[in-house]
């Protein structure tokens, strides 16, 4: 049984998201729209399943919802920060720094959110990945103190990011 | 009736506080000098901007009509892309300039836009 689970929905996670953008694309919650969502979520993973050769590893779902919470709120208070920054501050006044975040992350789609994330909330961009991936390359707008800013998106972010990714 | 006019209410409050996050998004470009601190103002500004812009256009949908979803799948994919988008502007001017201030990773050799196979390193000279 599980087995024919796995045959039938290789990447489970996938198949839920393509039901629930096709029902919102549709713009109508009916059940007829919900099955076919729900088919387009099993033949599109199936049929590009060559490109999709790992299997996602397991997170934990609870956690990533309390994590887009936070980022959320984050995204919230940075765009009223940039904002300001952007109106009162001179730009002679303005201390734009690069900051290195050594990531005790490996995998390669929670690197991927840290970074997003990164981009997302206060006053920081990131901008590059070193050659074999230890390190994040991130620029701030407004950075008296870059070692604060690393310690901050390390203990605010990738602590949690542990935490889901396991 | 009541709720009407309160959804239009809070719709043309979000209007308005998504046209002030777009500008403020626009004078930021016009105003940082340097090309890294550019991309901080649209990068962040904008995705607030238009989530709030949306957000009216779904209220107005919800109060005068059927009601609309769309707008959740724009903001999602607008949260998705746009750190892609930002990522690959830094990756160009990594690139095309050279940063002195730029630090070196601690534990790699070099930053990976940085890293041009040797193969390659006659392609970018000129």
């Amino acid at each position: 049984m599980k087995s024919a689970v796995r045959w039938l929905m290789p990447h489970p996670f996938l198949t839920l998201i393509l039901a629930v953008v096709w029902t919102l694309l549709q713009n109508d919650i009916s059940a007829g729209m919900v099955v076919f969502g729900l088919i387009l979520g099993i033949l599109i993973p199936w049929g590009t399943a060559a490109w999709w050769p790992d299997q996602p590893q397991d997170f934990r779902l609870g956690k990533m919802v309390s994590y887009a919470t936070i980022v959320l709120w984050d995204i919230l208070v940075a765009n009223v920060q940039v904002a300001w920054i952007v109106l009162t501050r001179s730009n002679e006044s303005l201390r734009p720094a690069w900051v290195v975040i050594p990531l005790d992350l490996r995998e390669p789609e929670a690197i991927t959110i840290l970074a997003g994330t990164i981009t997302l909330t206060p006053g920081t961009v990131s901008a590059d990945l070193s050659s074999e991936g230890h390190s994040l390359l991130v620029h701030a707008l407004d950075c008296p103190d870059p070692d604060a800013v690393r310690d901050e998106i390390k203990d605010r972010y990738e602590r949690r990011l542990k935490e889901i990714f396991l | 009736m009541m709720w009407e006019l309160i959804g239009i209410y809070v719709a043309i409050i979000s209007l308005i506080i998504g046209a002030i996050f777009t500008m403020v998004g626009a004078i930021g470009m016009l105003k940082l000098d340097n090309p890294m601190s550019r991309l901080h103002a649209p990068t962040k500004v904008g995705t607030v901007g238009i989530g709030a812009l949306l957000l009216a256009s779904m209220i107005h949908s919800w109060v005068t009509a059927d009601g609309s979803f769309n707008e959740l799948l724009i903001m999602a994919f607008l949260f998705v892309t746009a750190p892609i988008s930002a990522n690959f502007i830094a990756k160009v001017y990594l690139h095309t300039n050279e940063d002195k201030t730029l630090p070196k990773p601690p534990r790699d050799d070099t930053w990976s836009t940085l890293n041009v196979p040797a193969a390659d390193r006659d392609l970018i000279e000129d």
